[in-house]
């Protein structure tokens, strides 16, 4: 009676073939990658959510998709080079594969939007997964209502999908505002903090729902500016970054309290968030 | 038929009948008093006095490492899932690692189900003995509510003065009694022996701790800031043993394991503990359990608090393993008497 080892289907652990369809290069650090599944099969994401994307024999990385789920035929993940995966990840060329488990988790809500005004407020790389929802919203433009986006980066070079934004903010239908933390005089927009841009936002509170993503320092600061502005609690999102392995709500790197951000987020109302301790 | 008696002179008959037919492991004895689950060949082998082995059965459940896929590159990603399986029968298994189980089965049969600790639980027969004293200082089982059986086995031993009394729970189990044909019908006064041995061990095991049972997530909830999570920080070496050694400490590690050539190799499952500095970390440089205390606190609230909330029961065991195996000094019992001391 030796220990045998056999197949098992449908392993939470499968990973599904992405073949990288194109790759563009946004910055130094950060690449945009296309990915189609295999026999054209939709992934049938929400905007916010991730995937698990890997690498055999270097390991997997959590990384959000930032293409609109109105995309049926390939999806979209911007990669920031981080360490070992994100490294093997961005070594690969066009027409190479790589391993996608997922989508996983809790995305934007989506629907509750619907008809209210949206305010989305991302920093650095947090743009990634509310590109996602931006560019749902632009699909379904007529279902909801003002629409306002801050984005905030370190400098002018390091923002993404800027040919992208100089689209945005030529629309009448979206208000665009960015803030720098450093620029060269040169430089035509704001230069300072986002939390800096709320005040001058224009909204009306009970109608507007607020979606955040960002580095974490970001958060405590951005939802008090929230909240003076009189945003209920229940209509501010924030999207949690925490270490994930699994994606499955077991192997413990993502836990806070008693939730796993992976299952039951990454993103939760502020509502829930502000009686769980140490999570923003 | 779910109970039976088999008498003393023949467990040895028993567990050569098991050994017959399966690989059997049971504690055995080490050095110093300590004992571990090992393969076992005859009743010689088995301690059946033994106090909380070093690992708990969570080994057989969810091995240190496992393979979770095989890949082969030279295939272009091509990947199986996999799972290593081997029929056990896990012999001797105290009230409190049999809850341990019960917790881990819990876990990964929560949704999304982890397929491969379930199929790898299947092949496991499970065959409980009965404690009828404390095993050391260390055990809390009864505030834990673990000192009496409450399932998770498919048979259960429970020694009385000429035989043992069998618990059958399950088909499998009952298929075993029958198939070794040593086992006797059990009678009134064998029934009349367990439940004076039970209602003697209700009095000899009484809660460690001044708690009950339904209070303790609300201590954890009032003492959060306590000092007392301040001075464990200090103490504590991150040296990650009480959570290797814990029977509900199930967080793990994905890693890659490639072959010499590069170009196959595994994707396997290993052990990791919230108590590794890394264990929280995120790209950027955020750290969201940096200081020892905040990780000792959350080793607790979690065996206390957390999967409470999550899963309805508690995940600490009593089996007093993570105090037995500190270095640093730090005890459970001590832990939360002086949560309970603070709150007032
Ligand atoms: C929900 C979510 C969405 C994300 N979305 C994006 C995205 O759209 N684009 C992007 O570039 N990055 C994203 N990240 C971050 C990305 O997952 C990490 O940069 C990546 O895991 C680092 O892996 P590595 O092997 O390259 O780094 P490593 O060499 O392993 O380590 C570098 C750093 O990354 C941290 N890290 C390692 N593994 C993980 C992990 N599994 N989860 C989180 N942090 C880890 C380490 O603690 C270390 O600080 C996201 C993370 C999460 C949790
Ligand atoms: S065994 Fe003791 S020293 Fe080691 S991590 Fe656990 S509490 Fe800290
Ligand atoms: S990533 Fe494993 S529990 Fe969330």
């Amino acid at each position: 009676m030796e220990a045998e080892t056999v197949s098992i289907e449908n392993s939470g652990y499968r990973i599904k073939h992405g073949l990288l369809s194109r790759i563009t290069p946004l910055t130094k650090q950060e690449k945009l990658l296309e990915i189609r599944l295999p026999e054209g099969e939709y992934l049938d994401h929400d905007p916010g959510q991730f995937v698990q994307v890997s690498v055999f024999g270097v390991g997997e990385a959590p990384i959000s998709i930032c293409s609109s789920p109105t995309r049926r035929e390939a999806f979209e993940i911007c990669v920031r080079q981080a360490g070992r995966v994100t490294t093997a990840i961005h070594k690969l060329c066009e027409g190479d594969v790589v391993g996608i488990r997922g989508p996983f988790g809790v995305g934007f809500p989506v629907l509750p939007l619907e008809g209210n005004d949206i305010l989305l407020v991302a920093g650095g790389l947090g743009i990634a997964p509310l590109r996602s929802l931006i560019n749902y919203i632009i699909d379904n433009r007529r279902d909801f209502g003002k629409v306002d986006i801050l984005l905030g980066c370190r400098n002018p070079e390091s923002m993404l999908f800027s040919s992208e934004i100089g689209h945005w903010q030529k629309r009448i239908d979206l208000n665009f505002c960015c803030s720098v933390d450093h620029a060269a005089p040169e430089w035509a927009g704001n230069v300072g903090v986002i939390t800096a841009l709320i005040p001058g936002v224009n909204l009306y509170p009970l109608k507007t729902f607020v979606m955040v993503c960002g580095p974490p320092v970001m958060y405590r600061y951005v939802v008090d500016e929230l909240l003076k502005k009189g945003i209920p609690e229940r209509q501010i999102f924030l999207s949690l970054e925490r270490h994930m392995k699994c994606g499955l709500g077991k192997c413990g790197h993502c836990q806070i309290e008693d939730i796993y951000c992976c299952q039951d987020g990454p993103v939760f109302s502020y509502q829930k968030l502000k009686h769980i301790r140490g999570a923003i | 038929m779910n109970q039976a008696l088999l008498s003393k002179s023949r467990l040895a008959d028993f567990v050569s009948y098991l050994v017959s037919g399966h690989k059997v492991v049971a504690p055995v004895p080490l050095q110093e008093g300590r004992f571990k689950f090992d393969e076992v060949q005859s009743l010689a082998d088995i301690s059946l006095n033994y106090i909380p082995t070093i690992l708990p059965p969570k080994k057989y459940f969810m091995p240190q490492r496992s393979t979770l896929l095989r890949y082969d590159l030279s295939k272009g990603q091509d990947m199986e899932e996999m799972v290593e399986l081997e029929k056990l029968v896990l012999f001797g298994v105290h009230t409190c690692d049999l809850a341990g189980i019960q917790c881990l089965n819990i876990v990964f049969s929560d949704r999304p189900k982890d397929l491969h600790y379930l199929a790898r639980n299947n092949f496991i027969t499970v065959i409980g003995l009965e404690c009828s004293d404390y095993c050391d200082s260390f055990a809390g089982c009864a505030m834990l509510h673990n000192h009496l059986p409450k399932g998770g086995y498919d048979l259960f031993l429970t020694e009385l003065a000429e035989c043992y009394y069998v618990h059958i729970n399950t088909q499998k189990g009952e298929e075993m009694i029958e198939e070794a044909s040593i086992f006797e019908a059990a009678t009134k006064a064998a029934e009349g022996e367990l439940e004076r041995l039970r209602s003697r061990k209700k009095e000899l095991f009484t809660s460690e701790v001044p708690i009950r049972y339904q209070d303790i997530p609300r201590l954890f909830e009032e003492t959060f800031d306590s000092d007392v999570w301040s001075q464990l920080g200090e103490k504590c070496l991150s040296c990650g043993n009480c959570t290797s050694v814990c029977p509900t400490c199930f967080c793990f590690d994905i890693l890659d394991e490639p072959e010499l050539d590069l170009g196959s190799g595994e994707r396997v499952r290993v052990w990791d503990s919230c108590q590794n500095e890394a264990f929280a970390a995120v790209a950027g440089g955020d750290n969201f359990r940096k200081k020892r205390l905040e990780r000792q606190r959350h080793r607790f609230h979690r065996k206390f608090k957390y999967l409470m909330d999550r899963y309805g029961r508690l995940f600490c065991t009593g089996c007093g393993r993570c105090s037995r195996s500190c270095m640093a000094g730090i005890n459970l019992k001590r832990t939360i008497s002086a949560l309970i001391e603070e709150r007032g």
